[in-house]
């Protein structure tokens, strides 16, 4: 035996060929990682190409999990350990790499030709390349193949088991059960029994090989974390949009209407509600952008919960039939999964650069609630309290992810059905003395009259509503008055709403707050300086627009206010004309989540010159 | 679903007039249109509640709020995106989409030919009047070339569409021309599109008297408008003239005016056909008003049936939960690989 060593929290990053089976290998540690009772979070890295051919840069698919026995709240900055299994993946993957990580590599891959593709000049194992790491040369190729010697199938098919073999090796490094992802393999390749076979053996060979020889000399392990009991399993955001969405619409006793366009990277949203039909979801997809949400508004004007899901460029295109939904008051939900911007920018990449663009971007007076999605698994619960609000309020309501929820993942504890909070909505009745534009006293919203009732009948349009009656109307006095009304109507939504809890003390040297996916960085960063002594405490806005009442006050007790945005200061823009109040940014768009390095650097700079 | 489910007698007699003052023009056309479609709508049998009017922006937009039904208003040429969705929640619905060729030649083009591949059972009044009206003015897509406009003041360079062939093209299953100054004829071409199971096109020729009067002036002037208007009718031969003396025969790919004198003169004579499967021939039958030496067609060039949009899109949803069974929260929660923490 060799020695176990205990550890905190360790971040591996997989890396290979787009065919190499990187996604799988990183999921089936991230199941195995979840039963050993390890917190953690998980971020894929695709290429953006479709079919990026063998061997180049641009085809490396990544994938990383930071794991830990304590709570995780990001997949890590820099990588303990990077398996790469190209040089193309050595060489994409050491910029994510910390000093004296450790490398596991497949030397098999590192031939002449593979080399100059990854831009290696020369052999990076040969020439003293990687000084400072810890590198593990192994032919995994060659091993795999052998391990596979009795096994029915071609050299080429067999050599396509190494990313077992690898995983193989992990599980050894970190005291894994292989039992979870056996269990998966026999599932998944029931109809096929030789692939079970291989990679069954795969897996084996690449534990044992770690375990007899001698390159590995130390074993880790990571105790188990503490959690909260219940039920988990993974989702990415955009899976737990779907879900959070199918949810409301069953507690709401209403079908959700889904109309959407492909554009990455909301499309999976549209192909998973394409899939729970039998939930009565009903999807289109559209002719385009703005075919999509005019259906959804469609659906929504006749009974049905429209939403629409799109990124940046989409909003753009649908910003009228926005303002048309603020003019009409019915409910909808758009849900915006930012992207590198402006114009088609970088699709793959992450941003919250469209936080202004979602609170302004419409002509006139145009008010709509915007709330914003802290982690893949939250997207669930904001997408869920996205149609809540639409409804209780009459309201098109813009929801925010960002490309870095919508492919990351974490363990998301399942709710219990009948604990989530009750979808309310206010129909007008056949027989009720029916004005479209009467109010409710609390929550201004009007009432739903769906087409089919009888007495009901009325007309809707984009042309200012005369109050009560909805008739048109071009009196300025009314026109002064709908427009306050719009503004309060959201306004008031506050009053219903969560108001979010601050994170530290109520009062000391500096303030973080932050929006939507930069919350697992921002709490890391926040926890470790609270732990070190640090004045510092954090505010998450869940809701950008209405901001709760409570935020004023927290502003107000500490030196320093920091927000940190991947853009150029949005929130902050709004913190400041909003409160009158300095506040600093800081400011990264380099289409990467912000790191907690970095993050932590300015804060502790921040704190030293107070 | 028909357009027309079981006949309410009640709403048969329901008055179809809302209590908005009408603001168009005097005179202009669109007046005759609301009256046809209020006689029109008690007789298709559908009771008020379910019938719905959905319009883009121009003059003919503002229609819905003339009609006691349920009335959405939306925004410039994307009626047939919102109908779209209108027709989905509720399939019982009737729908009704009214725009003009601007609204949905131009700005709404797209969702135009979106809507009539597609099949949506809705009906789809467009107001011809070849002209912005609401604007004050400018020239639109079914101009012709050299119109002299506001914004074309040395005449228009653009080649107009024709919304006949455009919409034949996309796959629309119903479609039909009428003339609004032609009430009788106007109000059957309403019902037939009412009745019609599927995607139906109006196309109705609109005269703004403002901004472009007398645009039809020679299938509407009652001295020459028998020469130059050829009524389709299923089943009857192309024949037109104030005598019925002329007919319409197929010379090749194209089609030729051939006067009649004597029986002989009738061989080879286009027999009117709406079911006709092949595309081509109603395809001429919609060239034909591009042709200074034919007849304009009105009435119904082609009703032919396939499956409605809205139809197959709900057996999908009846189909995939009686497959998998109806949805069950709980279990959609806990799919994929679960683990417990206890
Ligand atoms: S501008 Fe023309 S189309 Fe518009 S209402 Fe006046 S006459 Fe009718």
């Amino acid at each position: 035996m060799k020695p176990i060593q205990d550890i905190e929290s360790v971040t591996i990053r997989f890396a290979g060929d787009s065919g190499d089976g990187m996604q799988v290998t990183g999921n089936q540690f991230t199941i195995t990682t979840a039963i050993a009772r390890n917190d953690l979070s998980t971020l894929p890295d695709f290429p953006a190409e479709i079919r990026a051919p063998a061997g180049t840069l641009y085809g490396v698919s990544g994938f990383q999990i930071q794991f830990s026995s304590e709570q995780v709240h990001t997949p890590g900055d820099a990588a303990d350990v990077l398996v790469a299994m190209n040089p193309a993946a050595l060489q994409a993957g050491l910029k994510y790499l910390k000093n004296n990580g450790i490398i596991i590599i497949n030397t098999d891959a590192f031939s002449d030709r593979n080399l100059k593709m990854a831009n290696f000049q020369e052999n990076p194992l040969e020439n003293g390349r990687l000084k400072g790491y810890q590198v593990f040369p192994v032919e995994m190729s060659r091993l795999t193949k052998e391990a596979l010697e009795t096994v029915d199938l071609s050299h080429k098919e067999k050599e396509r088991c190494k990313n077992f073999f690898a995983l193989g090796m992990i599980y050894w490094m970190y005291t894994r059960s292989l039992d979870p992802t056996v269990q998966w393999i026999e599932k998944k390749f029931a109809s096929k029994p030789v692939w079970i076979e291989a990679n069954t053996l795969a897996l084996k060979a690449g534990r044992n090989y770690a375990e007899a020889t001698e390159i590995f000399t130390t074993a880790y392990r990571v105790v188990k974390a503490k959690i909260e009991p219940g039920i988990y399993r993974q989702i990415t955001g955009n899976e737990a949009i779907a879900i959070g969405l199918i949810a409301a619409g069953e507690k709401a006793g209403v079908n959700i209407f889904y109309g959407s366009y492909p554009i990455t990277p909301a499309s999976e949203v549209l192909q998973y509600m394409a899939l729970y039909k039998n939930f009565g979801v009903k999807t289109l997809q559209a002719e385009d952008e703005i075919a999509a949400i005019g259906a959804a508004v469609g659906a929504s004007f006749a009974g049905n919960i429209g939403v629409t899901a799109t990124s940046g460029p989409g909003v753009a295109l649908k910003s009228e039939f926005m303002g048309f939904a603020v003019m009409v008051e019915l409910p909808l939900v758009i849900i915006n999964i930012q992207r590198g911007g402006p114009s088609t920018g970088m699709p793959t990449k992450t941003e919250q650069a469209d936080l202004l663009q979602s609170l302004y971007g419409r002509s006139g007076e145009a008010p709509i609630p915007v709330i914003a999605a802290s982690s893949p698994a939250d997207c669930f619960h904001t997408a869920y309290e996205a149609v809540k609000v639409a409804t209780q309020f009459m309201t098109p309501v813009m929801m925010l992810s960002d490309v870095y929820l919508a492919n990351g993942a974490e363990p998301w504890k399942i709710p219990d059905v009948d604990k989530l909070s009750p979808v309310d909505i206010h129909y007008a009745r056949a027989g009720d003395a029916y004005a479209p534009y009467r109010r409710n006293d609390k929550t201004l919203a009007r009432k739903w009259a769906l087409p089919g009732t009888p007495g009901l009948e009325h007309r809707l349009g984009g042309l200012e509503k005369e109050d009560v009656t909805g008739n048109v109307s071009y009196d300025p006095d009314n026109h002064d008055k709908m427009t306050r009304y719009r503004a309060e109507k959201v306004a008031r939504i506050a009053d219903f709403v969560e108001e979010p809890q601050i994170y530290g003390e109520p009062q000391g040297d500096v303030l973080v707050i932050s929006w939507g996916s930069t919350y697992g960085t921002v709490l890391t960063v926040v926890e470790r300086l609270i732990k070190a002594g640090k004045k510092v405490s954090f505010y998450h806005l869940r809701w950008l627009n209405p901001l709760p009442h409570g935020l004023e006050t927290h502003l107000q007790n500490f030196k320093k206010v920091l927000v940190p945005e991947i853009n150029l200061g949005q929130l902050r823009q709004i913190l400041r004309s909003r409160y009158l109040i300095d506040v600093t940014g800081f400011n990264k768009v380099r289409g990467l989540p912000i790191s907690v390095q970095e993050l932590q650097a300015e804060i502790e700079k921040m704190i030293e010159e107070l | 679903m028909a357009d027309n489910p079981a006949v309410d007698q009640k709403s048969a007699k329901a008055n179809f007039a809302s209590d908005q003052d009408v603001r168009w023009c005097p005179g202009c056309g669109d007046y005759a249109i609301l009256a046809q479609m209020k006689k029109v709508l008690p007789e298709i049998g559908v009771p008020r509640e379910k019938v719905v009017f959905i319009s883009g922006i121009g003059c003919a937009s503002r229609f819905p709020y003339y009609i006691n039904s349920y009335g959405f208003h939306t925004i410039h040429g994307r009626a047939p995106a919102v109908a779209t969705g209108v027709k989905l929640a509720n399939p019982e619905l009737s729908v009704w989409i009214i725009t003009g060729d601007g609204d949905s030649l131009s700005i709404g083009g797209n969702h135009l030919l979106h809507l009539c591949r597609r099949n949506l059972n809705v009906n789809i009044i467009l107001f011809n009047n070849q002209i912005y009206g609401l604007t004050k003015g400018q020239y639109s897509p079914t101009s012709p070339v050299g119109k002299r406009t506001k914004t074309t003041p040395y005449g228009s360079l653009d080649t107009p569409f024709n919304p006949m062939s455009l919409v034949l093209g996309a796959g629309a299953s119903f479609v039909a021309r009428t003339i609004d100054r032609d009430t009788k004829h106007m109000a059957a071409t309403f019902k037939r599109a009412a009745a019609h199971k599927g995607c139906s096109f109006v196309e109705v020729y609109q005269n703004c008297i403002i901004f472009n009067d007398g645009a039809f002036q020679s299938v509407t002037d009652p001295k020459i408008k028998q020469e130059n208007l050829l009524y389709l009718e299923d089943g009857r031969e192309l024949v037109y003239g104030a005598d019925n003396d002329k007919g319409i025969r197929l010379e090749g790919l194209k089609l030729e005016a051939a006067a009649l004198n004597g029986p002989e003169s009738r061989n080879g004579l286009l027999k009117h056909q709406e079911t006709m499967p092949d595309e081509a021939y109603t395809y001429l039958l919609s060239k034909m008003t591009e042709r200074p030496d034919l007849p304009t067609p009105i009435g119904v060039f082609r009703a032919l049936e396939r499956p409605t949009y809205d139809e197959v899109f709900m057996q999908q949803i009846d189909d995939v939960t009686q497959k998998k069974g109806k949805g069950n929260l709980k279990e959609l929660f806990i799919t994929g690989n679960t683990w417990k923490v206890d």
